[in-house]
């Protein structure tokens, strides 16, 4: 994609009926780290990579509780993923207190794609840089959305966001048949494979990715790293290595897995350890 | 002519009586579960009590709708806490929470008589007792509602709290166990029954300790 004239605005549309700005938002979805989601009849597993701005800071918080039915996993700008869980759960909680029910998920993505819709159509605003992969529980079942930066909202069976989540996409579409059937056990282990695929020959290991599950009879919750360093070693047959270097990285792993998240918000807000934006 | 009053009040009293008591490591909160509105009986099965957090716990005698929605708006505020501080909220936290949440209707009151009992950060039990306007206090025991007036002078003589004025500043929690706390509590509902109307048909107590909540029931006088 090259600059233009009719990408200044998002209010400028292009003789080929393109809405620049927006495209270049979904740019920025592409520009953080991997976040993936898949769902069976029962449950839907989130997961994300860890991915920190340097050695001395913890990561960013990517996965979001929004209500006991519903969590979401973020990819871009974490800023504006922060602010939009934000509202999700202020949506969660206001419609519980006057219907005394569960939000359906349905509902709330639809909510979320029309307030991103506003920002494609104010001159005084600008996109969300953030693509949302929405995991909830209702009433007619397990259900993954992905909620995009242009106010489109899709329903999927599995899918992947950020970057190199092509790799993911490969993995997942070649096995998303048998995930309706699947074990949670099984979704979660997809779950952490797919993720390694995003990896790329880095080593797996707890504290380079974050899991969380939502289920029937499971309110949502991201897994502890021991749960997941136990999965990750049933099925990786190599010994991690003993790299010094991964020793803070597994300290500031471990500390964000917490959930203290944006507790310690060293220095950029960027994801993927990337040039500050120069917009 | 006399000039014609206003007889429609957005409030109502549906009576019973709440009473709370704080131990070294244990908090014991109960109510009747009477609902009534005049002299009849609306139903004899209806809780007072409220979970807020997982160490505090709240019963409100009063107007039953008002103390539904006070209950329901602690609780979404309860959850929003949650999802910002990652914890639950403590009960010293919750008893400001809600002294606030009563202040804000300063001018159209929640009509509800409440009193907040659970453990502290420390594990230690505490009572904070509120009037309808949220001006509260932490004390070593409480009562509120229809059978608060019976209630108060009998857990008085039985306590004897040290007064707040003192210094140093004594402890407020009673000395007693547990189960001597909760012989206590059900004896001083027996005894409100005898002469409140609003007060009866059954004892719902919480008990909050180290181990978490428990729920009790006790029989009270139907008349």
């Amino acid at each position: 994609m090259f600059r233009n004239q009719y990408d200044t605005d998002v209010t400028t549309w292009s003789p080929a009926g393109r809405l620049f700005q927006v495209e270049y938002a979904m740019e920025a979805v592409k520009q953080g780290s991997a976040a993936i989601g898949l769902r069976s009849k029962t449950h839907v597993v989130l997961g994300c990579v860890n991915k920190a701005n340097s050695e001395l800071s913890s990561h960013q918080k990517k996965i979001f509780e929004v209500d006991d039915h519903i969590g979401v996993a973020i990819a871009g700008l974490t800023a504006d993923g922060r602010v939009l869980s934000r509202y999700m759960r202020n949506e969660c909680i206001n419609y519980s207190f006057t219907y005394e029910s569960p939000l359906p998920v349905g509902r709330l993505v639809v909510q979320l794609a029309d307030k991103a819709q506003v920002c494609t159509q104010r001159s005084w605003k600008r996109p969300y840089g953030v693509g949302l992969l929405v995991a909830g529980l209702d009433e007619s079942g397990a259900h993954l959305y992905y909620n995009c930066p242009s106010g489109n909202y899709f329903e999927y069976q599995a899918f992947a966001i950020g970057s190199r989540s092509q790799a993911a996409k490969t993995y997942l579409e070649r096995r998303f048949e048998n995930f309706t059937g699947s074990s949670r056990d099984d979704l979660v282990k997809d779950a952490i494979m797919a993720i390694r695929e995003t990896l790329q020959g880095e080593t797996l290991k707890s504290s380079i990715c974050t899991i969380a599950v939502v289920g029937a009879g499971e309110p949502f919750h991201v897994l502890d790293q021991g749960t997941v360093q136990q999965i990750i070693d049933t099925f990786e047959t190599a010994a991690e290595q003993e790299d010094p270097a991964t020793e803070p990285d597994a300290a500031t792993g471990q500390e964000a897995a917490a959930e203290q998240g944006t507790a310690a918000d060293h220095g950029g807000s960027t994801d993927e350890g990337a040039a500050p934006m120069d917009i | 002519m006399p000039k014609e009053q206003a007889n429609w009040s957005p409030y109502d009293n549906n009576g019973g009586s709440c009473v709370a008591v704080a131990g070294a490591d244990y908090c014991v909160i109960a109510a009747d579960t009477r609902m009534s509105t005049g002299y009849n009986i609306l139903t004899r099965d209806y809780s007072k009590i409220c979970k807020l957090a997982d160490k505090c716990v709240m019963a409100s005698s009063g107007f039953q709708a008002d103390v539904k929605a006070l209950q329901k708006h602690l609780a979404a505020r309860h959850l929003i806490y949650q999802h910002q501080h990652n914890k639950q909220m403590s009960c010293p936290a919750m008893a400001q929470l809600l002294s606030n949440t009563l202040y804000y209707k300063r001018f159209f009151p929640y009509y509800s008589f409440n009193v907040l009992g659970g453990l502290d950060n420390e594990g230690k039990g505490c009572v904070f007792t509120y009037d309808a306007v949220g001006s509260y206090e932490k004390v070593g025991y409480s009562s509120q509602g229809s059978g608060s007036t019976l209630i108060m002078p009998f857990l008085d003589n039985q306590l004897k709290s040290p007064s707040p004025l003192l210094l140093p500043a004594q402890d407020a929690v009673t000395p007693l166990a547990e189960a001597e706390a909760i012989d206590l509590v059900k004896t001083v509902f027996a005894l409100a029954s005898e002469r409140d109307i609003y007060t009866g048909d059954k004892l719902e107590i919480v008990v909050i300790n180290a181990d978490g909540i428990r729920r009790e029931y006790m029989d009270l006088r139907k008349d």
